[in-house]
């Protein structure tokens, strides 16, 4: 029995790693509430705003090195993130006027904008693909580890050694700066109560003034944000390629419909949610119980209740329950 | 212009895509198009039956085109004998006994109340699992472990095996046939599945949980061995047309090729695939003649009174959950059809190579284009929108040559563009699906 090395083994695999995913899904997965409270519709080409806005970012750190400009210890992205976010924002503002102003405009109903997302998402992809190729991109550099695992070991005298890269402390880290911009914005500003006001009743909000052009503009200049900063942190943490993007979307929607849709608040308890889940249940748990159990009761095989290629399983399962017993979502979320 | 000649047209100008593209590429390429056109349209005719009849927005159609890929290979295959002494009987248990807990978990859940309720759940599925497992890794590590480079899984129901000639040439084998109707099952099967659970909740629901179970079924298709194989791929699934080898070696019909003037490798291929596409016609003319039918009886106006508004339906007493489940059902029936039959002209099962991009919003882009609510259309969709996909990409290359012509030869420019050519297809359908929907949101063939 070694409770802190079974805790240390429990930490370095499945609790910084779950806090880092945690944090992207939940970036992620605001973007797609937001565009849900606001504009109506389930977002599918949001994965791919997302990959469009991290191949934007890798362009501007490849031009950053080429000048020989880095950030210290910490990966260049970070400097060319605002270059990413920049483009993004262009970018979905201008298929919002090109596109979807149309039949917002009409009034169409929201299963006809979700399609039109899919068109959108071919496009996207077809983009993203012209611009950076379908390879895989490692675009992280500085400093690896915060704490390497022999570092760690050294320092305790643990036989189970902590790593945490720097990529997975600077996405908790970006992760809590943005999710403070935004519900500052979202509760102190007045553009934010209006979208908020927006949001819950359209109606209304109309009645008492608000301007819609302004806040759906609004919207998806924080969506494009949002987006991007989910990229960047997701492809620094693992790396960049446009279909995994795309795969991400399924993670990202159980996230924001297990909140409840179009509830800032659930979108982030939502991506905790999937994100442990995925990992508790592919995490072969071998390491953790040989310092739980006495030696005779060591476990033989793994003790991995599912192989890591189901971790889309363990998010949609997750979604179904949580659909079955509570249709809007753990906090309340919007239907139509 | 009256629809009848406008419709007629379409259909001819599709003809003529397809015999221009004989005379440019060559008929095998022709026919290669026009085949997978084919098993396209059926598609296309599932997700209209959903979506154009009933309004049911189903993005998981890969996974039910991959069930019925998963069928070819458990009728078509020969059983592996000693994999099922090995394990074949466990694995089986093991998927009862999983059956089994699920059952004692809902039962448990009926009987039970407050916290016991609770703790019974628990359980029963903690040791249900632990069970499950025990005697389902057996089973799987047995079969697995038997001739793994060529067989290591269960195998189909394939009893009679491979047919060949006296001079052990393969002949065709009309038992493959039977897979078409079972991939139907199977994905009626899971359809009933995701619609008991996600029907009846919002439409974009039923959107997620669809593209979840297609993932869910491409990744266990991808990684269950014992199942068909996994990654390791299916070949050699038997072929209800003849083989080509084998017409080669007929002394009769090199004589006839002969006659109308082919080369006998280029004739066999040829009389192969027009054997398909004779297959493959006949059973979309089936299921077209009863979607039409269908869509003209009192069940199809029941069922556009149903999209159309719901709640006036549920009022002159329709069951709308009811109604749904059941076009839902019949919709990803098709689709298991048709990728049934897809698999089988492919000759192998490859789990790797199901996309959604490829195998759902493909066919939505076919069916949305073609004209939604109107059988016609999605065939019409099917067929031309398949065309454009596969011509799209040489289209492209031919456009970046003649762009980058200016360009000196190795400039990094000029590369990239012909490197990006590959890349048209997706933007070329959005685009196509964008304008569609903005320019004529009814489509080539509307609904009437």
């Amino acid at each position: 029995m070694d409770f802190l090395n079974a805790l240390v083994a429990l930490a370095n695999f499945v609790i910084v790693p779950g806090l880092a995913y945690g944090a992207q899904l939940a970036i992620g997965a605001l973007g797609v509430t937001l565009i849900y409270g606001i504009l109506r519709f389930s977002n599918f080409a949001h994965g791919d705003t997302m990959a469009f806005g991290t191949a934007m970012t890798i362009i501007g750190t490849n031009a950053l090195l080429a000048l020989g400009i880095t950030f210290g210890p910490l990966p260049t992205a970070l400097l060319a993130l605002p270059f990413g976010i920049g483009a993004t924002i262009l970018l979905v503002l201008f298929t919002d006027w090109l596109v979807y102003k149309f039949y917002r405009d009409q009034k169409a109903k929201p299963v006809i904008l979700v399609i039109v997302s899919m068109g959108v998402m071919f496009v996207m992809n077809g983009i993203v693909r012209f611009i950076i190729g379908v390879r895989d991109i490692r675009f992280a550099d500085g400093e690896r580890f915060l704490i390497t695992a022999r570092d760690f070991k050294e320092m305790t005298g643990l036989r189970e050694g902590l790593a945490i890269k720097t990529t997975q402390a600077i996405t908790v880290v970006v992760a809590i700066i943005a999710v403070s911009l935004l519900f500052w914005f979202l509760n102190k500003t007045r553009t934010g109560k209006s979208m908020r006001a927006f949001s819950d009743n359209e109606d209304l909000a109309l009645l008492s003034g608000i301007n819609p052009d302004w806040v759906v503009k609004v919207t998806w200049m924080i969506v494009a944000a949002l987006a991007t900063t989910a990229g960047v942190l997701y492809g620094l943490d693992k790396s960049f390629k446009a279909f995994t993007y795309f795969q991400l979307l399924l993670p990202i929607f159980a996230a924001a419909i297990v909140g409840g849709l179009g509830n800032p608040l659930g979108a982030i308890a939502g991506g905790f949610v999937i994100a442990f889940s995925e990992v508790t249940i592919t995490y072969a748990w071998k390491k953790v119980l040989v310092y739980m159990m006495p030696d005779s009761l060591e476990p033989d095989g793994l003790v991995q209740l599912m192989s890591t290629d189901y971790k889309f399983a363990v998010s949609f399962a997750i979604l179904i329950i949580v659909l079955l017993f509570k249709p809007t979502g753990l906090f309340k979320g919007q239907s139509v | 212009m009256n629809p009848a000649l406008k419709n007629t047209l379409l259909f001819a100008f599709v003809g003529l895509l397809l015999v221009g593209t004989g005379f440019v590429q060559g008929w095998n390429s022709a026919l290669f198009i026009l085949n997978m056109g084919l098993v396209s349209a059926i598609m296309a005719l599932g997700v209209n039956l959903q979506w154009g009849f009933a309004g049911l927005f189903n993005i998981g159609v890969m996974g039910f085109v991959a069930l019925g890929g998963l069928a070819t290979v458990l009728i078509g295959m020969p059983p592996v004998g000693e994999a099922w002494s090995a394990g074949g009987l466990q694995v089986i248990a093991g998927l009862l006994l999983g059956v089994a807990t699920v059952v004692a978990v809902v039962f448990l859940r009926k009987k039970l109340t407050g916290r016991a309720r609770t703790l019974g759940t628990i359980a029963a599925l903690i040791v249900g699992f632990v069970i499950y497992r025990a005697v389902f890794d057996a089973g799987v590590a047995g079969i697995e472990a038997v001739d793994p480079a060529s067989t290591g899984y269960l195998g189909g129901l394939n009893i009679f095996g491979p047919h060949r000639d006296a001079n052990d040439m393969l002949l065709p084998d009309y038992f493959i046939l039977l897979a078409w109707p079972m991939g139907g099952l199977l994905a009626a099967g899971a359809a009933w599945i995701i619609g008991k659970t996600a029907l009846g909740l919002r439409s974009d629901y039923l959107a997620i949980a669809t593209l979840g179970i297609a993932e869910i079924i491409i990744a266990v298709m991808k990684n269950e061995d014992w199942l068909a194989r996994g990654v390791k791929n299916v070949n050699g699934l038997p072929r209800p047309v003849p083989y080509e080898v084998t017409l080669q070696s007929d002394p009769g019909f090199v004589a006839r090729a002969a006659s109308f003037g082919f080369d006998p490798v280029t004739a066999s291929t040829i009389y192969t695939k027009l054997c398909y596409t004779v297959l493959f016609a006949i059973v979309l003319l089936v299921l077209l003649w009863l979607a039409q039918k269908a869509l003209n009886s009192p069940w199809g106006r029941m069922m556009r009174a149903i999209r159309d508004n719901e709640t006036a339906a549920e009022a002159m007493g329709k069951d709308v959950t009811a109604r749904h489940l059941q076009i839902f059902i019949l919709g990803s029936a098709i689709c298991g059809i048709a990728g049934a039959m897809m698999t089988t002209l492919d000759g192998q099962l490859t789990p790797g190579t199901y996309q959604p991009l490829r195998f759902t919003f493909l066919i939505w882009v076919m069916v949305i284009v073609g004209g939604s609510g109107n059988n016609f259309g999605a065939v019409l969709g099917g067929i031309l929108i398949w065309w454009l996909w596969v011509q799209v990409e040489p289209m492209g290359l031919g456009l970046m040559n003649i762009l980058s012509s200016g360009l000196a030869d190795g400039s990094e420019l000029k590369e990239r563009m012909i490197e990006s050519a590959a890349h048209m297809r997706l933007l070329t359908m959005g685009l196509v699906l964008l304008l569609v929907l903005r320019f004529s949101p009814r489509g080539l063939i509307p609904e009437r």
